[in-house]
C-alpha cells in the first residue's frame, strides 16, 4: 500500500476554499511567514535552493525551475527585469491554477516577490485568464491587501527592494497560454508566439529579460525554500521531486483537484481522492494523464503507471499539466479526441502553415472517423499527417493537436477499424463494448 | 546576397552544411549560411528586405542532433551549439527528414489552395507552383472541400483572390514596416486567418503596388495588368524612371510594341527592391493622349502637318532675332535632346534658355557654383548613416516615395532624429515640427536647445531642401539660410574617406532637372530665366518660345508668343502650341538620366515608337540642318561624345559623387542674403499622381486620384 500525503506536508493548505482567502487568514496557513529573512540570504541562495529541491515547472513542459531562473542575466543593464506569472490555464481537463488563484492567492503573490527578486526583476506581471472572473477578482483584492499591508511595493517586506505587481486580464484565447504568445498579448498585439531563439529570458516581455512561470511553480517557491529544499526533494522519485497538484475529472465517484506527491501510482490517486472509477477499476476505458495535449493511456497502462514525469513519458505520454480526464467504457473515445481536435483546430493561431492547415484537416478526418465513413487507409494518413504537424511548427500548439490523435491510433485503432467496417455493413454505429479486454 | 566579403569578420563561425565545413558570420541565419555553401533553400514567408516572421515553415533544415527540423530563416548561426565532441553543428539540407518536412508543408499549403493557375495570373512566375514542382509530393491526400475566402478591396491597383492567399505575411509587413501605414492585417485565426485591409478601403499607401511582386501566389496581383499576358511572352528591357528624380530602376516588360507592366529592378543604392505606384502603374498613359503626327496651327487650328512642313515652319521662326527667341525644358526632357536644344540655341546665339519650369533659382556648374549646390550630396543609401536630419519645404513622400522610404528605414533601423521646417505631411515617421515658414530656420540657426542641440550633437547630420522650399520669389534666400545652417552644424565636413560627409542635400522632382543644370542649359549671361521669358512673352519682346515638353506652365503665360511644342503627350504644353513635333517618351528611346544624387544612369528602349513620333534629339539635329546650324552628330554614339567632352560628369555611369568634393564646398554661401517671405514653406506636388504629362494621360492613375489622391492625400503630420 502506498502511503499517502500527510495533510502537515501540504503547501495549498485552503485548496478548498474551507478557510479564508484574505491575507489575514493566509498569515495564519503561513504565508508571508518570514518572507524578508529569505530574500536576505541572497539571490544566489534562492536560486542554489530552488534547483537543489529539483522542482519542474508545474505548466506541462516539465523545466527545471531554478534553472530557468538562473537564465537570467546576472546583471541588470539598462533593460529591466521581468517575472511574468501564466495564470492563462485553459487546458482541458486542468482547474489547478484557478483554486491557488481564488483560494490562496497570498501564496502566489509571495512566490513573485521571491522569485522576481531572484531575479531582480522590479516587476511582476500575472497573466489571468479570460474565463476567470472570481479568480482575477481575488487576486487583485489580494495584491491590494499586500500593498496596503506593505509586503509587495516599495521596500517590499522591509527587504529594501522595490517590487511592483500587476494583475493584467486576458480574451480568453488558449494560445495566449503558450509563453511567447502570451509576451505578445500582454504587449498589446495579437497574441501569436514568437520564433526561439532568442529565448524570453534573454529577449521577452518589451525585448528585456524575463521569465515566464506557471502559477503552481511560482507559488509553491516560498514554502519549499521556507521548509528547506531537501524536504521537497523527500517527496516523489529521483528526477521527478515534491509535490504536485493533481486534477482529477470524467467518470470518477468524485472529481476533485489534490495535492499529492509526485511518482504516486494513477491507481492509488483515482481510488484514494475521486473515489474511484464510475463503476469500478474494471470499467475503466483510458485515461488522459495531464490535460487534452498529451496521449491517452489504455486501462492496461493505467493499472501500474506511476503520475510522474519519467514514468509517463516511458509509456509515450505525458504529465503536462497532471490534469486527468478519466473516461469509462461507456465512453465514444473516437468522438471524444474527435472533440479534442475541435478544440485544437479552433484555437490554433493561423500563424504558421502545418498547425493552421494541418488542425482543420486532421478534425474533419476524425469526425469521419466517428460516423465510420472514413476509409480504412485514411487511419494511416492520419497518423502521417500528425506527424507532419508534430515538431514542425513554431509553437507546441501543433504538437498537443498531434498528440491525442497518435495515442487514440495506437491503442485504439481496433476501435476506428470496427466503425469503418460497420459503416460499410450498414450497422447502426454503437460504442464498442469489447475493445478494452 | 553580397556575401561575406566587406563583412567586418570579427565573429566568423564554422558551421559543417551538407558536409562541407564553412565559415561565416555569427549574425548570418542558417538561412544564408545554406546559400553560402551553395545550398538551395526554398522560402515564401522570408524575405530580405522584411523582418522575419519564419510561419510559411517551408525553409526548415535538419540540425543533426535537435529533436525537430529548424526554421532556416529564423535560426541564426551564432545559436547553434557545437557537436558533443566541439566539432562544428552539422545541417543538413537534403536528408530524408528534410524532404519529408518540406513535402509536408508544401502538402499543407496546396490542401486550401485553388487549382486555378490557368487563370491565375501569378501563373508562370508563381512561387507556389515553382517549389510544388521541385518540393512536394505527387498528389494530394486531403479529399474534403477547400476553403473559400471573400475577396478584399485593396484598392485600384491591387487585384486580390484571397482563397489563393498562404498568410505567409508579407503584404503585412512591407505595408507596415517599409510603406508605414498599417492598412493591412492578419484577422481571425487558425484555418479562418485572412489578410484584410479592415474596412476594404483603398490603400493610401504611395508604395502599394509592391505587394504584388511581393506575394508568393496569385491572391495578391495587378489590376490594371489582369488577363492582359503570361510572363513568357513578355519582353523585358531594364531601364531609368523618370516619374521624378530619384532614377529608380524599372524593367519595362513589353509585348507587340506595347508596355504591359513595370516592376523594379533591384539596386541597393537607389531603390534597392521597390517602386512607387506612380513608376509602376503609369504605363496605360503610355498609350494614350499621344502626339503620334507633327501639327501646325492654321488660322487658329492645330492641323496635322508633314514633318518637312513643321520643321521648315520652325526654322523659319529660328531665323528671327537670337534676342526674341527662348528655350524651356519640361521635367521628362532626356539629357540627349537638351543637350542638342542647348547646341542648337548656342549655334543660333539664343541665350535665353532654362530648364527650370517651376522657376527654381539654383546654378549650374559651368556658372561657377559647385555642382554639390543642387546634389543630394548624402546619397540615397547614405541616409542611412545620417543620425539628425532636417527636411525643409518638402513633401518627401510624394516627392520621391523612395527616399521617404530610406528615410523610414533609417528612422526604424537606426537613431535618425527628424524634424521638419515647412507645411507638417503625414512622412510615415515621427518629426519634430518646427515651424510653417522660413522663421523657423532662423530660429534655429540662433537656438542651442532643441532640434538645434540634436544637430549639433549629431555625427552626420544632414539636410534635405525640397523644390517647395527653392520654386518661389525667395528661394535664394531660403537657400542662404539652409546653407548657414549647414555650415554652423557642421553638416559638410572633409577628412579621411570615412569622415567625410556632404549633408547638403537638394530633392528634385524633374527627371530632366540634374542634367540641364549640369550641362547649363540655364540662362547664359544676357540671357532670360524663366521668369524673364514669360515677361518677354507678356510683352511681346519674346517672339518665339521652343518649349520641350514643359508641361506645368499655364497656356495663357506664354502671350502672343509662337510656341513650338516638342514632346510625346498632348498635355499643357501641345494645346497652346502653334507648331507641335512629336517626341519620344521615355520607354522609347535611348536615353541617359541623372538622378537628384547626380548618378548618371542610362536608359533603354522598350518598345518602337507611335506613329510618326521621332527621337528627341534626331527632331533638334534635323532642325539644325535647315537652320544652317547643323549640329556635329549624326548618331547617338557622336552625341554622347560630344556630351562626355563638353561635360566630363556625363560619363560616370551609375556614379553618385557624395561627400568627394566636400572639401572645396561651402553651403553658407549659396543663394542670396536676405529676409525670406513669410509664406509657408509648401510642397510644389499637389497630386501625387498627376505630377508629369504621362501620369496625367493615365487612367489609372486618374482613379488613384480619384479614391486615393488630392484632398485625401494631403493629411496633417504625426507630430
Amino acid at each position: 500500500m502506498v502511503e499517502l500525503l500527510q495533510d502537515k506536508d501540504r503547501i495549498f493548505t485552503n485548496l478548498y476554499g474551507l478557510q479564508d482567502w484574505r491575507l489575514e487568514a493566509a498569515r495564519k496557513r503561513g504565508a508571508w511567514l518570514g518572507t524578508n529573512e529569505i530574500l536576505q540570504q541572497g539571490r544566489d541562495w534562492i536560486i542554489d535552493n530552488m534547483k537543489a529541491s529539483g522542482l519542474r515547472g508545474r505548466g506541462g513542459a516539465g523545466f527545471p525551475t531554478g534553472l530557468k531562473w538562473s537564465f537570467m542575466p546576472k546583471q541588470v543593464t539598462n533593460r529591466p527585469h521581468y517575472l511574468v506569472v501564466n495564470a492563462d490555464e485553459s487546458e482541458p481537463g486542468t482547474c489547478k491554477d484557478r483554486e491557488m488563484l481564488r483560494h490562496d492567492p497570498h501564496l502566489l503573490l509571495e512566490g513573485c516577490l521571491v522569485a522576481s527578486f531572484a531575479m531582480q526583476a522590479h516587476a511582476c506581471y500575472i497573466y489571468v485568464r479570460g474565463e476567470y472572473i472570481q479568480e482575477r477578482n481575488h487576486l487583485q483584492a489580494a495584491i491590494d491587501e499586500a500593498y496596503a499591508a506593505g509586503l509587495v511595493g516599495k521596500n517590499a517586506c522591509g527587504s529594501g527592494f522595490d517590487f511592483d505587481i500587476y494583475m493584467h486580464h486576458g480574451a480568453g484565447a488558449y494560445i495566449c497560454g503558450e509563453e511567447t504568445a502570451l509576451l505578445e498579448s500582454l504587449e498589446g498585439k495579437k497574441g501569436q508566439p514568437r520564433l526561439k531563439p532568442p529565448f524570453p529570458a534573454n529577449s521577452g516581455l518589451y525585448g528585456c529579460p524575463t521569465t515566464v512561470n506557471n502559477v503552481e511553480s511560482i507559488a509553491v517557491g516560498p514554502t519549499i525554500l521556507r521548509r528547506g529544499a531537501a524536504w521537497f526533494k523527500s517527496f516523489g522519485r529521483d528526477n521527478n521531486a515534491g509535490t504536485k497538484v493533481f486534477c482529477i475529472s470524467g467518470h470518477v465517484n468524485a472529481p476533485c483537484n489534490v495535492e499529492e506527491a509526485l511518482s504516486i501510482p494513477m491507481k492509488t490517486l483515482i481510488e484514494e481522492y475521486a473515489g474511484g472509477v464510475r463503476g469500478g477499476w474494471d470499467n475503466l476505458k483510458c485515461v488522459i494523464p495531464g490535460g487534452s495535449s498529451v496521449p491517452l493511456l489504455p486501462r492496461e497502462i493505467c493499472d501500474d503507471v506511476l503520475m510522474d514525469f519519467d514514468a509517463l513519458s516511458a509509456v509515450k505520454s505525458g504529465l503536462g499539466t497532471a490534469g486527468m480526464i478519466v473516461m469509462d467504457k461507456s465512453t465514444d473515445v473516437v468522438a471524444a479526441i474527435a472533440r479534442l481536435s475541435y478544440f485544437y483546430k479552433h484555437e490554433s493561431c493561423g500563424q504558421c502553415t502545418p498547425c493552421r492547415e494541418g488542425t482543420g484537416w486532421m478534425w474533419r478526418v476524425m469526425e469521419r472517423m466517428v460516423s465510420g465513413e472514413a476509409e480504412m487507409r485514411e487511419i494511416d494518413m492520419l497518423l502521417d499527417v500528425s506527424k507532419q504537424i508534430e515538431g514542425h511548427t513554431i509553437c507546441a500548439l501543433g504538437d498537443a493537436a498531434a498528440w491525442p490523435i497518435q495515442g487514440l491510433i495506437r491503442h485504439f485503432r481496433p476501435e476506428i477499424e470496427e466503425r469503418i467496417n460497420n459503416y460499410r455493413a450498414s450497422k447502426p454505429v454503437f460504442v464498442s463494448q469489447v475493445a478494452a479486454e | 546576397m553580397s556575401g561575406v566579403v566587406g563583412y567586418i569578420m570579427t565573429d566568423l563561425r564554422k558551421v559543417n552544411i551538407d558536409g562541407a565545413e564553412i565559415e561565416v558570420p555569427g549574425d548570418y541565419t542558417l538561412m544564408q549560411a545554406c546559400e553560402e555553401a551553395g545550398a538551395e533553400i526554398p522560402r515564401f514567408c522570408y524575405h530580405e528586405r522584411l523582418s522575419v516572421a519564419g510561419n510559411c515553415r517551408m525553409c526548415l533544415v535538419e540540425w543533426v542532433g535537435a529533436p525537430k527540423p529548424q526554421a532556416s530563416c529564423a535560426l541564426q548561426i551564432k545559436d547553434l551549439r557545437p557537436n558533443r565532441d566541439g566539432s562544428p553543428a552539422n545541417i543538413l539540407t537534403s536528408s530524408p527528414t528534410v524532404k519529408k518536412a518540406r513535402e509536408g508543408v508544401m502538402e499543407f499549403l496546396l490542401i486550401n489552395h485553388p487549382l486555378d493557375c490557368p487563370i491565375c495570373d501569378q501563373g508562370g512566375e508563381c512561387d507556389l507552383q515553382d517549389q510544388a514542382m521541385g518540393y512536394g509530393r505527387v498528389g494530394s491526400r486531403f479529399d474534403m472541400n477547400k476553403r473559400a475566402v471573400d475577396d478584399k478591396y485593396m484598392g485600384p491597383l491591387v487585384a486580390t483572390v484571397m482563397t489563393r492567399c498562404i498568410q505567409c505575411t508579407r503584404c503585412v509587413r512591407f505595408i507596415t514596416e517599409v510603406a508605414g501605414v498599417s492598412e493591412i492585417g492578419l484577422a481571425s485565426r487558425g484555418e479562418d486567418a485572412e489578410i484584410t485591409t479592415y474596412l476594404e478601403k483603398s490603400l493610401t499607401s504611395e508604395m502599394s503596388g509592391n505587394i504584388i511582386d511581393l506575394c508568393p501566389v496569385g491572391a495578391l496581383t495587378s489590376k490594371p495588368y489582369a488577363f492582359n499576358a503570361r510572363p513568357w511572352e513578355l519582353e523585358p528591357t531594364e531601364t531609368i524612371d523618370v516619374m521624378d528624380a530619384v532614377g529608380s530602376n524599372i524593367r519595362v516588360d513589353s509585348r507587340g510594341g506595347r508596355v504591359l507592366r513595370i516592376v523594379p529592378v533591384i539596386n541597393d543604392d537607389i531603390n534597392e527592391e521597390w517602386i512607387s505606384d506612380k513608376t509602376r502603374f503609369v504605363w496605360d498613359g503610355l498609350g494614350r493622349q499621344r502626339l503620334d503626327q507633327p501639327f501646325v496651327r492654321k488660322n487658329g487650328q492645330l492641323m496635322p502637318a508633314s514633318w518637312d512642313e513643321a520643321l521648315a515652319v520652325v526654322a523659319e521662326k529660328l531665323g528671327g532675332d537670337p534676342q526674341a527667341i527662348a528655350a524651356i525644358a519640361g521635367d521628362l526632357a532626356c539629357t540627349e535632346s537638351l543637350k542638342a536644344l542647348m547646341d542648337l540655341m548656342d549655334g543660333l546665339g539664343v541665350k535665353s534658355i532654362d530648364c527650370r519650369q517651376d522657376g527654381a533659382p539654383i546654378g549650374s556648374s559651368t556658372n561657377g557654383a559647385p555642382r554639390q549646390e543642387y546634389l543630394m550630396n548624402t546619397t540615397i543609401a547614405g541616409i542611412e548613416q545620417a543620425d539628425a536630419l532636417l527636411i525643409v519645404g518638402s513633401n518627401v513622400r510624394h516627392e520621391a516615395a523612395l527616399v521617404n522610404a530610406r528615410i523610414r528605414k533609417s528612422w526604424i533601423h537606426g537613431d535618425l532624429d527628424i524634424a521638419v521646417v515647412g507645411v507638417p505631411y503625414d512622412l510615415t515617421y515621427d518629426y519634430a515640427h518646427l515651424g510653417e515658414t522660413a522663421d523657423a530656420l532662423e530660429a534655429l540657426l540662433k537656438s542651442t536647445k532643441g532640434f538645434a542641440r540634436k544637430l549639433k550633437l549629431a555625427k552626420n547630420p544632414m539636410i534635405l531642401i525640397g523644390q517647395g522650399a527653392l520654386a518661389r520669389k525667395d528661394g535664394a534666400k531660403i537657400m542662404r539660410l539652409c546653407g548657414k545652417i549647414a555650415e554652423k552644424f557642421g553638416m559638410v565636413k572633409d577628412g579621411l574617406a570615412k569622415e567625410k560627409w556632404n549633408g547638403w542635400n537638394v530633392l528634385h522632382t524633374a527627371a530632366s532637372r540634374v542634367a540641364g543644370l549640369d550641362m547649363g542649359f540655364v540662362p547664359a549671361k544676357g540671357g532670360r530665366d524663366l521668369t524673364g521669358i514669360l515677361a518677354g512673352a507678356k510683352d511681346g519682346s519674346v517672339k518665339t518660345i521652343y518649349n520641350l515638353g514643359a508641361d506645368e506652365i499655364s497656356e495663357e503665360l506664354f502671350g502672343d508668343a509662337f510656341v513650338v511644342y516638342q514632346g510625346s503627350h498632348g498635355d499643357a504644353g501641345a494645346h497652346r502650341a502653334d507648331v507641335i513635333l512629336p517626341g519620344l517618351a521615355y520607354t522609347e528611346k535611348d536615353a541617359l538620366w541623372v538622378n537628384t544624387e547626380g548618378r548618371v544612369q542610362m536608359g533603354f528602349a522598350a518598345v518602337p515608337p507611335k506613329g510618326d513620333a521621332k527621337t528627341d534629339w534626331k527632331i533638334i539635329r534635323a532642325l539644325s540642318e535647315l537652320c544652317d546650324r547643323t549640329l556635329p552628330y549624326d548618331d547617338l554614339g557622336a552625341l554622347r561624345a560630344k556630351l562626355f567632352a563638353d561635360h566630363p560628369t556625363f560619363a560616370g555611369l551609375n556614379h553618385a559623387p557624395g561627400a568627394e568634393g566636400a572639401a572645396d564646398f561651402v553651403p553658407s554661401k549659396l543663394g542670396t542674403a536676405g529676409k525670406p517671405l513669410k509664406a509657408p514653406l509648401k510642397s510644389g506636388i499637389g497630386d501625387f499622381y498627376f505630377t508629369n504629362s504621362i501620369a496625367r494621360a493615365s487612367q489609372v492613375m486618374a482613379q488613384c486620384s480619384k479614391e486615393c489622391g488630392g484632398d485625401a492625400m494631403i493629411s496633417e503630420g504625426r507630430k
